[in-house]
């Protein structure tokens, strides 16, 4: 049950590069990936593309399919009409370095500057007791796989390149969401998410939340009860404190 | 440094290699206060650590009370048929709980008790629910809270930076060689002390859950310098990977399926794992379904499901039904959680399994049966290391996590592998910067042999002979799935050596095009060195070892053979540029440890 395609996949680098078409048969069952690793072994050997798992768990292969941001591993072939073309193209908005492999130190650096976890004193038995209930939440945004393809996607810096010293970006906020509401933690970054995390450039488009593949409720489960937060903060210190407290 | 040819950094000890391992022994050496780098040939949070599923295995007694590191202890050591280093199995089964409430301390959120405390779940071999872990992406979690804590103590990372070569100052390792992904520039590390954490090696096999990271670099860097390997014939076959689309063979199905209660059938829809309980295990196993079945609700007073077995045994009863035609269409056997377990609770326990068979092969394991059959998985075998330090048999140079041998002797038990990074990990980082710390002066690498090494690794870009690396990856591949397998028998293994050999030879003439920079077709080539020396080595641990055991099944020699091969660990090292092996007696057990397995007998 073998398929032809014709793959047009971004060659270059920062000096200039092209699309260029490869004729491919995709086998049953196969996704964009295992077209690519076909091209590389039979047609272009220094074709230049990140993976690890091949099954969504690690977050390298991020790339935009005809224009979407998603993971070439979980693409299946059989989305598209035998003989359609379809584009692969690194992702827009990190520095390209080569073909599908792009800069994405960007995140690193922002994730150097989140305030790290402060945990309370323990119980008085020497446990931490933590209840389902409490990390349910937490452990949504533990989920990130760092595909980084909602930095991608997010127009305050995709179009707007200088945005980016001030504006951490939603994987950003994702990981600050999961320090706040950590059952346990005494930190206080609201200055931090207003002043160096940028957090008023969101004004929730959602579009972060529409391509997460761990189907991370983004906006509506980190970022706005961040902005709640930060408001809260600035008008009334108390109410912060009891969202701290009951980890809401 | 104005001498220095390449790029080059000074540290006190260096990491290779960024998954849990690595990450626990950077953290640890630079809280002991040396100058610590860390350096990974992929992303940070991207090694293997990341696709751990099920859980990591620590007596933390937080489900069964009589849990305590003696039992872990003899699980672990009867899992590996005995031949584990004891003392490895010790330390592990004492530290491993310590280890993982050190994570929760550093941010960890594992699934929870009623009573709050960190659940546990039940997984093949573990005589008691012991697995700390979160749903099904355990992995993801360990590493994205080792990441985070070593960002946060400042630890230098160097990403996509791969290791070719070490460096040697007389009998000592002084620094590394390798390249820049980025650029294909090189790139020189001096260092007083390494700690090899690279993983495996199953890349060498055509169908496994390992991703293109598991060249055997590790081993095969140690073995160069002369440190010795040990179990190199211990690859472990995981019962569960998936079969169908052929496209996503190999990749791994969970134990966490079966500990949570999923079931195996043929295609006859008979229970078969009934019919592979081993006298090994016959004591503490349920004879009959209806005792299995109890099992589930009622750990106590039933028995355990043999679908929880230890790994070498159901891969190979998966082996042997599809072998006499009971298997599933597409080659494997069928595993069935939906007919015990509620939609709702599938999806909560076991999320990612719902997500990769919904959208890789259009299954919804909350209706119907998975399609699964063994895949080439992790190696028991690897650097031998002193039990307490984690040192190999080379001065400065030290060894954890899956490149590391011992703990699991011929066969490992889910979920001790995470622990063991963390146990080891935590060792091999102090044990490096202690050293580091005792050494004077400062490592000086031979300049003449960096240039050699950087020749050598430019060679493909100046042969001519034509091969293409992806061709020879593919027929290793090959190779090793059809003639070192779970099943070997010595007139294939001989065969399997003429084919090395042979492919060594292509390799000689691999020819990579393009520039240096990201360029795969090149990084293929020069990893092919290690997954050949890795692939050598296993098939000569395979024909000599004349006995079945744990991961290591000879059809011509079926049995166990206790009076030789079960006292002895096969030792390979290089001697004049060929590896050669050599027989060396087990470390003896304590008489106080040895009480442990009689009394239960
Ligand atoms: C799908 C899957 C599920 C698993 N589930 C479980 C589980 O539930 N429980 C459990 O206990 N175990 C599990 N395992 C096994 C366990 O995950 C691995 O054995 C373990 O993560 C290995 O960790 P490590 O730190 O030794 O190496 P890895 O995490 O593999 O890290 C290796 C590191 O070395 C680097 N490296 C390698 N070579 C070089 C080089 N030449 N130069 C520079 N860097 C290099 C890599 O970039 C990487 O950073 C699973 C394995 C797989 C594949
Ligand atoms: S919701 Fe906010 S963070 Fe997300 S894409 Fe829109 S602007 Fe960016
Ligand atoms: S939040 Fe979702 S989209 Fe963003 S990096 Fe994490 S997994 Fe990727
Ligand atoms: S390769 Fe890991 S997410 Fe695609």
């Amino acid at each position: 049950m073998a398929s032809e395609f014709t793959m047009r996949v971004w060659r270059g680098d920062i000096s200039g590069g092209e699309f260029k078409d490869y004729r491919v048969e995709a086998q049953e069952g196969m996704v964009v990936l295992d077209v690519i690793h076909t091209i590389q072994a039979t047609q272009a050997p220094d074709l230049a593309v990140r993976w690890n798992c091949k099954a969504g768990k690690c977050g390298s292969c991020s790339a935009e399919i005809n224009g979407k941001p998603r993971l070439m591993c979980m693409t299946r072939m059989n989305l598209f009409e035998p003989g359609e073309t379809i584009t692969i193209s690194p992702i827009q908005t990190f520095p390209l370095l080569r073909d599908l492999v792009t800069d994405v130190s960007f995140n690193y650096e922002k994730a150097k500057s989140i305030p790290a976890l402060k945990l309370k004193a323990k119980e008085a038995d020497g446990t931490r007791r933590m209840y389902q209930d409490d990390v349910d939440r937490v452990q949504e945004f533990h989920k990130c796989i760092e595909c980084f393809l909602c930095q991608d996607v997010c127009h305050v810096i995709r179009d707007h390149e200088d945005n980016k010293p001030e504006f951490a970006g939603p994987r950003s906020f994702v990981r600050l969401a999961s320090l706040e509401m950590h059952p346990l933690d005494e930190e206080d970054r609201r200055e931090f998410l207003k002043s160096d995390a940028g957090l008023g450039y969101c004004n929730i488009t959602k579009c972060c939340t529409e391509v997460c593949p761990e189907g991370i409720h983004i906006t509506d489960n980190a970022i706005i009860p961040l902005k709640e937060r930060v408001v809260d903060a600035y008008y009334d210190p108390v109410v912060w404190l009891m969202n701290k407290l009951t980890g809401k | 440094m104005a001498n220095d040819k390449y790029e080059t950094h000074e540290y006190d000890v260096i990491v290779i290699g960024a998954g849990g391992a690595g990450l626990r022994a950077a953290i640890e050496a630079s809280a002991a206060g040396v100058k610590t780098a860390l350096i990974c040939k992929s992303l940070l949070g991207k090694a293997h650590t990341v696709m751990a599923e099920g859980g990591i295995a620590a007596a933390l007694r937080n489900v069964y009370q009589e849990d305590n590191w003696k039992v872990h202890f003899r699980d672990t050591m009867r899992g590996g048929k005995m031949l584990n280093n004891w003392r490895m199995a010790q330390l592990h089964a004492q530290e491993a709980p310590d280890r993982v409430l050190e994570l929760e301390e550093w941010g960890a959120l594992f699934d929870r008790t009623k009573d709050g405390r960190i659940l546990q779940r039940d997984f093949g071999g573990h005589r008691y629910a012991r697995l700390a872990h979160v749903g099904d992406r355990t992995g993801l979690e360990m590493i994205r809270t080792l990441q985070q804590h070593a960002v946060h103590k400042g630890i230098d990372v160097y990403m996509e930076c791969n290791i070719q070569r070490l460096l040697k100052d007389g009998d000592r390792v002084c620094g590394a060689f390798g390249y820049w992904r980025e650029s294909g520039k090189f790139v020189t590390f001096k260092s007083k002390a390494i700690v090899l954490a690279t993983g495996g090696v199953g890349k060498a096999w055509k169908f496994t859950s390992n991703s293109w990271e598991y060249t055997g670099d590790g081993t095969t860097l140690a073995a160069d310098v002369g440190a010795d390997l040990i179990d190199m014939e211990m690859i472990q076959f995981h019962p569960t990977g998936m079969v169908w689309p052929n496209s996503v063979r190999g990749i791994l199905v969970t134990e966490g399926v079966r500990g949570d209660g999923g079931t195996l059938r043929n295609s006859e829809g008979e229970r078969f794992m009934f019919n592979y309980i081993t006298d090994y295990f016959r004591a503490e196993t349920a004879e009959t379904e209806e005792e299995a079945d109890a099992w589930y609700e009622d750990k106590t007073n039933n028995r355990r499901t043999p679908d929880l077995l230890p790994r070498d045994e159901v891969a190979r009863a998966i082996n042997a039904e599809v072998k006499a035609g009971r298997g599933s269409p597409h080659g494997g056997v069928l595993l069935d959680i939906a007919s015990r377990r509620s939609a709702e609770y599938i999806a909560r326990r076991l999320p990612s399994m719902h997500h990769q068979f919904k959208e890789l092969a259009d299954v919804d394991i909350t209706k119907e049966p998975m399609e699964v059959g063994p895949t080439c998985h992790y190696i028991m075998g690897g650097v031998r290391v002193e039990a307490d330090t984690a040192a190999t048999t080379v001065p400065g140079l030290y060894a954890a996590g899956e490149v590391a041998a011992g703990l699991h002797g011929a066969n490992r038990l889910g979920g001790n592998s995470l622990s063991d990074l963390l146990v080891f990990g935590r060792r091999a980082g102090l044990y490096a910067a202690q050293y580091a710390q005792n050494l004077e002066g400062h490592p000086s690498p031979d300049a003449d042999q960096i240039e050699q090494y950087a020749q050598e690794l430019l060679a493909p870009f100046n042969n001519d002979g034509g091969e293409n690396p992806y061709t020879v990856h593919m027929a290793l591949q090959d190779c090793m799935q059809n003639l070192v397998g779970i099943i070997r028998t010595e007139s294939e293994l001989k065969k399997a050596q003429t084919e090395i050999a042979s492919l060594k030879e292509r390799l000689a003439k691999v020819t990579v095009e393009g520039h240096r920079q990201y360029n795969p077709g090149w990084n293929l080539a020069l990893d092919l060195q290690s997954l050949l020396t890795t692939a050598e080595a296993t098939t000569m641990g395979a024909l000599e070892r004349k006995e079945s055991r744990g991961g290591h099944t000879r059809e011509d020699h079926p049995g166990p053979d206790p009076d030789k091969y079960g006292k002895i660990n096969l030792v390979l090292r290089r001697k004049d540029g060929e590896l050669s092996l050599s027989e060396e007696p087990l470390p003896e057990m304590p008489d106080d440890l040895k009480e442990l397995f009689e009394e239960s007998k």
